[in-house]
């Protein structure tokens, strides 16, 4: 077991390292240049002369492959250079929005483990009567719905009712957990409602097939409880898929931050990803492409060790 | 006198029942979802006889005005009028949608099955780059290439945009391409080709991409509603369609939001049409996917 996720982790290294290394070329055939747009801003007149300068104290001036060289020489110590925007190491800037985003992002995973399991369990128990036809109407509309104007709803609701706004700002929960509540809850429901609807159909879907299976007749057969069966026998094999989305789906959780984070005003991963976008600052765009890159990873090896939790005929070795 | 055998009269001929009678019959909810996408089609093509003003047109006596007999859906903060923006932005949304989710899906069908018919070192190759394309969360691999490339604006119409939004689709075709590929190059009719001295182009074009075209259809469907979310969230961040061109996800973004209590109704239907149309196509995806090939599981 301790060797197999060893085994995991050094595996990981030559996939984020080729991550690293398209990601660096791709992004430096790029025609936008960042010292133009952050220096003639909003048409300020800047002198070439100062234009270069400014490029030469990014480094921007250096031959590719030297560039190149100093951003590998970087990577074992976590050294991803500095945000071309406001020279702060790209690390720090990752550090500070990190503790918001994965917050939002778990509580949304809990969100939709909360919602999705008992809501896909009851959809397939009573399959076809109008109580699974409200749970799927639910989650089709869950995927149809886009999470920030989920989000802006939610603003306009809290508006017109409460006449009361979520604060910008983010506190750390374990210094006040109603205030860091009151900001965190609204985009974590907004992107959370995805989330849920996904793994809703997948339960659905799972238990329904599970359902089906001759060990679950026997079950029957020898008159065992339904509920019994239901929580021995049909869940637990239902699980597996579920839990795999469920795994897969967080990852993506960042892509619905991305948005969702700008309609809330959350200073987190997100905004950083679009801010870094929309000013072209290539190094910091590098760090967070790396950073998404190294979540889905170890959630796979998180939803891989779940696997053989739930599933002790799955070996991993 | 011979009489000559008459042909029997129309209705006794058994007729091969018609495509989209079988889809109504067997799919209802599909057919409502295909009903909403010619909707959709029809403003798009009919935009200028339908929508009652000019979605670009500023009119200044009639800012922020609420839904009325006027202007059904409201005007927006320039006075310019909502029904008529979202009928407009149809368009965008549409051909966005449709030649993104296409050469996405074509590209993908080939790389796929390129990589399942040539089995070993090229089909690993293909399938890591897979793997790593699959790995990123569809929106940030679009920013990527938004990043990268900057705007390309070809008759009105972001072609770079159009990339960004092509890439995270390709990946995904692929994959399926490639399973379904695999079930086929096993079968008797691939070995006659080859023993008949086909060459693998040959093989490829006419005897496997013919035989993926469900999973392809349904591919296509399904990343039309991914391709017309992406889009409306990349114009929301203002990374996609710029103003004036009418876009749904451009109407919800900047200043929109300074409205939610004075003028709802610039978020409220915007973000409808988007949800509608998202609806519609995985409401018709997923009944295609049912019909074609109940087996197929996405």
């Amino acid at each position: 077991m301790i060797w197999y996720v060893l085994r995991r982790l050094l595996l990981t290294i030559p996939t984020l390292l080729g991550v690293a290394i398209a990601v660096f070329f791709l992004i430096r055939v790029m025609p936008g240049d960042v010292v133009v747009v952050k220096l003639r801003a909003d048409g300020a007149a800047v002198s070439d002369e100062a234009i270069e300068a400014e490029r030469k104290r990014l480094g921007l001036d250096k031959p590719l492959y030297q560039q190149f060289g100093e951003y590998m020489a970087g990577l074992p110590t976590l050294d991803l250079g500095k945000s071309l925007w406001t020279g702060e190491p790209v690390t720090k800037e990752i550090a500070i929005r990190m503790p918001v985003s994965i917050q939002i992002a778990v509580m949304a995973g809990l969100i939709a483990i909360f919602i999705a399991i008992p809501l896909g369990t009851i959809s397939a128990v009573y399959r076809d009567t109008w109580i699974d036809h409200v749970v799927r109407v639910i989650a089709v509309s869950g995927l149809a719905i886009p999470s920030f104007w989920l989000g802006m709803l939610m603003i306009m609701a809290l508006l017109t009712i409460f006449n009361w706004l979520p604060k910008i700002g983010y506190v750390p929960f374990w210094q006040d957990p109603i205030a860091n509540l009151a900001v965190t809850i609204w985009p974590a429901a907004s992107v959370g409602y995805r989330y849920a609807a996904v793994a809703t159909r997948m339960m659905r879907s799972s238990l329904l097939e599970v359902m089906r299976e001759d060990y679950i007749r026997t079950a029957r057969a020898k008159g065992v409880w339904q509920a019994l069966i239901m929580r021995r026998h049909a869940l637990r094999n239902a699980m597996l898929p579920v839990v795999t989305v469920i795994g897969l789906e967080f990852a993506f959780l960042i892509g619905g931050l991305v948005v969702t984070e700008q309609v809330f005003n959350i200073n987190g991963i997100g905004k950083l990803f679009v801010d870094a976008t929309t000013r072209g600052d290539f190094n910091l765009i590098q760090g967070l492409v790396l950073l998404i890159a190294a979540i889905f990873i170890f959630v796979n090896l998180i939803v891989d060790l779940l696997y053989g939790w739930l599933d002790p005929r799955i070996r991993l070795t | 006198m011979a009489t000559v055998a008459s042909t029997p009269p129309a209705d006794a001929i058994p007729r091969r029942p018609n495509a989209l009678v079988t889809f109504a019959k067997a799919q209802p909810l599909g057919l409502f979802g295909l009903f909403i996408i010619l909707v959709y089609v029809a403003c798009a093509f009919g935009a200028h006889w339908i929508s009652p003003y000019d979605p670009e047109e500023i009119d200044f006596a009639a800012m922020i005005s609420a839904p009325g007999a006027q202007h059904w859906f409201g005007t927006d903060q320039y006075g310019r009028d909502v029904l008529s923006r979202i009928i407009y932005g149809s368009r965008t949304a549409l051909a966005v949608g449709i030649i993104s989710s296409v050469v996405g899906c074509v590209l993908g069908a080939l790389l796929g099955a390129t990589s399942g018919y040539f089995g070993g070192r090229i089909d690993s190759l293909i399938q890591r780059v897979v793997d790593i394309m699959l790995s990123f969360p569809i929106i940030v691999l679009a920013m990527v290439v938004v990043a990268v490339l900057g705007k390309l604006t070809v008759a009105g119409v972001d072609l770079n945009l159009i990339a960004a939004i092509t890439l995270p689709i390709i990946p995904r075709m692929a994959r399926v391409a490639r399973a379904s590929t695999l079930s086929i190059v096993a079968l008797p009719f691939i070995d006659a080709a080859r023993a008949a001295g086909f060459g693998h182009t040959r093989i490829i074009l006419r005897h496997i991409v013919p035989n993926i075209v469900a999973p392809f259809l349904i591919m296509v469907s399904a990343s039309m509603a991914q391709a017309i979310l992406l889009e409306a969230s990349l114009s929301f961040l203002g990374l996609g369609v710029t103003e004036p061109t009418p876009a749904w996800g451009l109407m919800l973004s900047g200043t929109s939001a300074d409205f939610y209590q004075t003028a709802p109704w610039m978020i409220l239907f915007p973000g409808l049409a988007i949800t509608l149309a998202v609806f519609a196509f995985n409401l018709f995806g997923d009944s295609l996917r049912d019909w074609l090939d109940p087996k197929m599981k996405s």
